[in-house]
């Protein structure tokens, strides 16, 4: 170890491995996993929101889980919690429709009308 | 690279270790893999948490749920409900006497009044991980001083600060590294002093266990500021947990080179290595442990020459204690004001105490130095359990002092400890509620130091013989008039002439105890009673012939056949044969036996006032 400079190095990259654990982050995305949600594949699409936020590198955003939303007919619902901004509830999400959730909302900041279920502030 | 969802982590402290937390660990993972979602979720042994009462206790993140009294059998539960489904279990969370659910750690009153600098990281990064140090600001300190910073500054800053000796001492660090730096000399030493062993304490062996880097990067300090080029953690052998961490994290800084030569491009070098002790108490005393070190006996030996001007092998060495040096890097970061900010004008900072005894939050906790004791137990530490009384607390372990209910009000610092006839000591904290019989418990303590001793000053060696013998002989019920007055002859006596720490404080616990608690002595000795019915000679059970169904259970189970009488006549215990194994006490189906205090036979001086 020879400057600080290197040293911060290290802690960026030791950061974010941690980051679980502080509770900084931008967006949080919430997937519901109740019986229903399981059953219409909401692991499947837990594992591509996952898979898509750690092939973009998206360090700001946080992947959760919560029980039934009380939306069974529309499973698998996703919400999309976001400090100062609407909080946006997705349903009938496939893989497919996940990642382009992940590419339009997320990154580009855009809410993907299509699959909408409803938006509260 | 596949991003995780959740960190667990488990309390792998000692507490929690040995309420099984391990075998928990173990069990999680095989759930996990039995679910397939092994790769999204992290499960990292972390450090004591503190409320090491609801041991095993873990933590869930980024929901940062708190766990406690968790079992194997709940982690199917818990895998299944919180893991997978994103319920996270409430009957397995903290809850007061209002049934009152507390789902995050911030809200539980037992975190309330604390302040973390030194546990700071304890219970939440996983100590085997140098990067997880790094990324909470590790070594950032060091970095800055060793850029910044010359060996006055840093020692300037640490005087600023205020910071006093964790030890016990709570001698000024900053003047000790003063001394040690105004030392002319080609090689000089630091000593982490990790030999931890008052009964009830176990601040260190908890830092060292939960975060070993924070307390390497703070010996660090110190060797910079002294100029020193070597250091020592001495650890007891009972340690072995924090003797393995503190090896891998000394391994662990050596990879980054933050171990070495030219530590940060300057002209610093510095090494570290563990010695490990035989766990004898008189090897927290500096010079002894010092002594040990070098691989001779470890005994003390009379100062001047105090260390900081001849120490290991003659050289000028810099002994801190596990905490002083923990709190250091923050000092650094957060600034000397910032640490001076906190405790009362003498006492700055934070201290970190072990709860244990009768209260209900017994557990490692840290608060700001100026708190009083009734904060620390009673909002702390929950109160005393059962509906009990609060009766004494012995501060400082065995050379520390027992304090009253009159004293609860008193601030923790340095200064007001003492004038109350207690000390900060290392900070075990041990609660008594009124069950307990001071007269036992101050024979508790004396004979653990008169074991400790280690027999190089008479005074100490002899008189704590002959002060215990006198505390068997009160407790045994055949105390004597004057019994009193020798132990305080004795105790002045000891105090005075023995070289070192040991010698001087032992006599603490009955001097203490005789200070506030004379009338237990004198029942024990004039009346031949113990109040509390804890001295087993000086007290007796007793049968209740009102309450007594004659149904001979307990004369069955009497294992000396002391009790005798039938059905209709009830039955009695002959007191002389009676050997106060409390047998009949618990088989009595409508409990009818009861401890009564005093002998229960032959009355001392022919009354019958005392027979129960």
């Amino acid at each position: 170890m020879k400057t600080l400079a290197e040293l911060r190095k290290i802690r960026e990259k030791a950061q974010q491995e941690m980051r679980l654990r502080q509770s900084d982050n931008r967006v949080k995305i919430v997937v519901g996993m109740g019986t229903s949600g399981i059953a219409m594949g909401a692991r499947e699409v837990m594992k591509t929101i996952m898979e898509e936020v750690a092939n973009r590198n998206l360090t700001d955003v946080l992947v959760t889980q919560t029980g039934e939303k009380g939306l069974s007919s529309m499973e698998p619902v996703i919400d999309v919690v976001e400090e100062g901004k609407q909080t946006v509830t997705y349903g009938n999400i496939s893989p497919e429709k996940a990642r382009k959730i992940v590419a339009e909302h997320i990154v580009n900041g855009k809410i993907v009308n299509d699959f909408v279920v409803t938006v509260q502030s | 690279m596949s991003l995780k969802r959740t960190d667990i982590l488990i309390c792998c402290g000692s507490g929690c270790v040995s309420a099984g937390s391990l075998k928990i660990k173990a069990k999680l993972i095989d759930e996990l893999k039995k679910h397939d979602i092994s790769d999204e979720i992290n499960v990292i042994e972390t450090g004591c948490m503190g409320p090491c009462d609801y041991g095993p206790v873990m933590m869930v993140y980024p929901e940062g749920v708190f766990y406690r009294n968790v079992s194997v059998d709940d982690v199917e539960e818990l895998v299944d409900e919180h893991l997978l489904k994103g319920r996270p279990l409430k009957r397995l969370m903290m809850q007061d006497v209002d049934d009152k659910v507390y789902t995050k750690v911030s809200e539980i009153p037992f975190y309330k009044k604390q302040i973390k600098v030194a546990l700071a990281n304890c219970g939440y990064i996983n100590p085997d991980k140098i990067e997880e140090y790094i990324a909470l600001g590790g070594y950032e300190a060091i970095g800055k001083v060793l850029s910044e910073y010359s060996q006055q500054d840093t020692i300037d800053v640490v005087t600023k600060s205020g910071l006093r000796g964790r030890g016990g001492g709570g001698f000024p660090t900053g003047r000790k590294w003063q001394f040690c730096y105004d030392q002319k000399a080609d090689y000089k030493y630091v000593i982490c002093n990790a030999d931890e062993g008052d009964p009830g304490a176990f601040m260190d062996r908890s830092i060292l266990e939960g975060d070993p880097h924070r307390v390497l990067e703070g010996m660090m300090l110190a060797a910079y500021a002294i100029g020193a080029q070597k250091g020592y953690f001495y650890i007891r052998a009972e340690y072995p947990l924090a003797i393995s961490r503190i090896k891998k994290a000394i391994v662990q800084a050596h990879e980054l080179g933050l171990l070495g030569e030219n530590i940060f491009g300057s002209n610093f070098c510095f090494d570290a290595e563990v010695r490990t002790g035989a766990g004898a108490f008189v090897c927290g005393e500096e010079t002894a442990l010092i002594s040990s070190i070098e691989g001779r006996r470890g005994i003390p030996n009379a100062k001047p020459p105090f260390p900081a001007i001849s120490g290991v092998w003659t050289s000028p060495t810099d002994v801190n204690n596990v905490e002083t040096l923990a709190d250091l890097s923050t000092i650094f970061t957060k600034g000397p004001d910032w640490f001076a900010g906190m405790g009362t004008e003498t006492s700055k900072g934070t201290k970190v105490f072990a709860l244990t005894g009768d209260v209900k939050n017994t557990g490692l906790v840290e608060v700001p130095m100026g708190v009083t004791l009734r904060e620390l137990i009673f909002e702390v530490g929950g109160g005393i359990p059962n509906g009990k009384r609060f009766k004494a607390v012995q501060l400082g372990g065995p050379s520390g002092g027992c304090l009253t209910e009159d004293h609860l009000d008193t601030k923790i610092d340095y200064e007001s400890l003492k004038a109350a006839g207690a000390m900060v000591g290392s900070g075990g904290v041990i609660v008594m509620n009124e069950d307990n019989c001071m007269v036992n418990i101050a024979k508790f303590f004396l004979e653990f130091t008169m074991e400790e001793s280690c027999g190089k000053c008479i005074p100490c060696r002899v008189g704590l013989k002959q002060m215990y013998k006198i505390m068997e002989r009160i407790t045994s019920g055949n105390g004597k008039q004057g019994d009193i007055e020798e132990l305080e002859r004795l105790g002045k006596n000891i105090c005075e002439l023995s070289l070192c720490g040991l010698g001087q404080t032992a006599p603490n616990p009955v001097l203490s105890t005789i200070r506030y608690f004379r009338h237990e002595y004198e029942s024990h000795i004039n009346d031949k009673s113990c109040k509390t019915k804890v001295c087993l000679p000086l007290m007796h059970f007793f049968i209740n012939k009102d309450k007594c169904i004659g149904c001979g259970l307990c004369s069955r189970k009497c294992p000396v056949s002391c009790i005798l009488g039938s059905r209709d006549e009830k039955y009695f215990i002959t007191q002389e044969d009676c050997i106060k194994c409390g047998n009949c006490m618990e088989v009595c189906p409508v409990s009818a036996i009861s401890k009564i205090a005093g002998v229960g036979y032959k009355p001392i001086d022919d009354s019958d006032s005392i027979y129960g």
